[in-house]
């Protein structure tokens, strides 16, 4: 009796896509090794009875090299071998280094099922394997699968069913590339191809300078599309539906609730000059849900929509080769720069992404320059609502501050911070043009995710702030932290609040910062030290959870630093 | 015939793996990923003097830093 299904394969062959259609249950997948960094499970039911699917990370071999490894390795170890099935997910153009894992797993005597995913894409390249000839060398089932479409998912399932064992002899390394040599020869066929664009553009985009020319363009046009959408989401939807549609409904509401009782004070917050302000007023009906639906959602989406797009093409790896010889400087490797851009939408699933940089000095690097040097879409769209309204010249400024914090604080770590920094050893996948329903399931789920995990922080960020003002509980918590606020950042010192305020949750700081009337420069001081500071309360749940008490506390303390030497820098460079 | 290492190898080079320096783990590590003695490579391309390498093995392109490649010493044909 089958209780387990274990997914197996490679880095990136497709297991999360087939796991998605297992089960249901929808989870991000992208083209390049290491999208799957936790253990997925999900439940899958085979003729009324239900069984357990995990969806391991990939790996290259039972050998375990790197920790993700070493996971697959223990929890295929844990349950009984009559208890378990595991689908064996192959790249069909890629059989020959796949296979290498594959025969592993029969050496081991698990009960396999081989998955050849991709089918399609195999045949674009011009390879084409004899089921038939593979199933017999291999002694197990072999069921072509095209995951993203769902073909062949049916015959998969079917042949789960009656699964078997069938241990292969232990073999050394060499042996078992040998014997690989001669499956490929029998089973698969090749025809030659011409050089297509794709293959063109392959080659060019792992070339030092063409590399670097793609890769420029395709971060600047990258940049434009995001702003170009998140601004006409923007203006063309979000502020009309707030003004023409809410705003009447609350004008109603106003006068109900009496303009001096608490609860008008809770719910609409102050209105300024006898209107209700949705950048300003601070309630929970007005601000708070203006904030998140009209000014951080619509770059939320337009951010993943980008990110979907790169991610799926596959052109995240080759940025890594590109920039593996400037990361080294800050004691990274290029991989690393896969962790920053997920930063740049959430720090949190960047963090998370650290998983697949090998050392823990490098996590501890990353994890802490992505926490101070890397604004999440939340925290820019404060900084462009903060600084928008002047010349660009001041939005551009924070994100060059924050340029320089990175490098200058990731030379300082990478001489400071113990431990070693391995060397960059990763798979280059083909270009793929990226399946219009897999971006789109993909951007959903990080929608639904963002407002999951933002939006009660929100308002209960401005619940919270409400109360303490309607009290004035503040000023106890100002007059402590005046002599730093005033004295070095030249901020006033009600600014103290929005700052601490923004450790919690950066999209709640704005709307206090807007009312106390700061100048140019004390705006732009105020978005630069919101920008340092870690992102919100999320970010440093994970990171305790990622790398322990005594790292986040260091952070914490870099943080600091970093904020007050560049607040103090900045409030007496800037005239 | 030539013993020279991954790194000092020319673009579109073909070559025959002879050696591996470097401690088990990365032994164990390459020889997953299809990088073995006797294998034949080609260099695709170098980024700088001192960046990552890219390779062809097989149907897969590689990357590997600099550091790592020169643990490979390649027998080229020319």
């Amino acid at each position: 009796m089958i209780k387990k299904i274990f997914l197996v394969g490679n880095p990136n062959v497709g297991k999360s896509v087939v796991f998605s259609r297992l089960t249901g249950v929808q989870v991000i997948s992208s083209n390049y090794a290491g999208t799957t960094v936790e253990i997925m499970r999900g439940v899958l039911k085979l003729e009324d009875q239900e069984i357990e699917v995990i969806d391991l990370p990939g790996t290259y071999s039972l050998e375990p090299a790197s920790k993700a490894e070493e996971v697959v390795v223990s929890l295929l170890n844990e349950p009984a071998k009559e208890e378990i099935a595991v689908i064996n997910i192959v790249d069909s153009t890629n059989l020959e280094r796949n296979l290498y894992l594959t025969l592993q797993l029969l050496e081991a005597g698990l009960p396999v099922i081989v998955c050849l995913n991709m089918c399609d894409e195999a045949e674009h390249h011009g390879v084409s394997i004899e089921i038939d000839s593979l199933e017999k060398l291999l002694g197990v089932a072999v069921v072509p699968t095209c995951a993203i479409t769902g073909s062949g998912i049916k015959t998969l399932l079917e042949k789960i069913k009656d699964i078997k064992n069938k241990p292969r002899e232990k073999s050394s390394h060499r042996d078992r590339w040998q014997a690989i040599g001669l499956i490929i020869e029998q089973a698969q066929r090749l025809t030659h191809r011409h050089h297509n664009l794709r293959e063109v553009l392959e080659d060019a985009s792992v070339r030092p300078f063409s590399g670097a020319l793609i890769a420029i363009g395709v971060m600047l046009a990258s940049f434009e599309v995001v702003r170009f959408i998140g601004e006409n989401l923007i203006s063309r939807i979000a502020d009309p539906i707030f003004l023409n549609f809410y705003q009447p409904l609350l004008i109603k509401l106003s006068p109900i609730l009496g303009d001096e009782s608490f609860l008008h004070h809770l719910l609409i917050g102050d209105l300024i000059n006898g209107k209700i302000d949705f950048k300003q007023s601070l309630g929970l009906l007005t601000t708070a849900p203006y904030i998140e639906f009209a000014m951080v959602l619509p770059y939320i989406i337009s951010f993943y929509f980008v990110l979907g797009l790169l991610e799926d093409i596959g052109i995240l790896p080759r940025l890594a080769m590109l920039l593996d010889n400037l990361l080294h400087h800050i004691g990274l490797h290029g991989f690393a720069i896969i962790p920053v851009l997920l930063g740049l939408g959430c720090n949190v699933p960047g963090i998370l992404a650290t998983r697949n940089l090998e050392s823990r000095r490098e996590r501890f690097i990353a994890a802490t320059l992505i926490s101070i040097g890397v604004p999440c879409v939340a925290l820019q769209a404060m900084i462009f609502g903060l600084l928008g309204k002047f010349s660009g010249f001041y939005v551009t400024g924070v994100y060059l501050v924050l340029l320089v914090i990175w490098v200058v604080l990731g030379v300082i770590l990478n001489h400071t911070a113990k431990g070693y920094s391995p060397e960059l050893l990763v798979e280059i996948p083909p270009y793929r043009i990226p399946a219009l329903s897999t971006l789109c399931k993909k951007l959903l789920l990080r929608i639904k995710g963002f407002i999951i995990e933002a939006a009660p922080l929100v308002l209960l960020g401005v619940l919270i702030i409400n109360v303490l003002l309607y009290f004035k509980l503040f000023d106890l918590f100002t007059g402590l932290f005046a002599p730093v606020v005033k004295g070095l950042f030249g901020l006033p010192k009600e600014s103290v609040v929005a700052l601490v305020m923004g450790l919690f949750r950066k999209d709640v700081a704005v709307g206090m910062l807007m009312p106390l009337a700061l100048s140019v420069k004390q705006l732009f001081i105020a978005a630069v030290l919101l920008a340092v500071s870690f992102p919100c309360a999320a970010t440093f749940v994970v990171f305790f959870k990622e790398l322990g008490l005594r790292d986040l506390l260091k952070a914490t303390l870099i943080m600091c630093v970093v904020a007050l030497v560049t607040g103090t820098l900045l409030n007496f460079a800037i005239r | 015939m030539k013993k020279i290492s991954l790194t000092q190898m020319k673009g579109k080079q073909k070559g025959i793996i002879l050696e591996i320096s470097g401690g088990p783990g990365l032994q164990n590590k390459f020889m997953s990923m299809g990088i073995y003695k006797g294998r034949e490579i080609t260099k695709i391309s170098h980024i700088g003097l001192k960046g990552p390498v890219a390779i062809k093995v097989g149907r897969s392109v590689l990357v590997l830093g600099h550091g790592v490649a020169n643990k490979i010493v390649i027998e080229s044909h020319d």
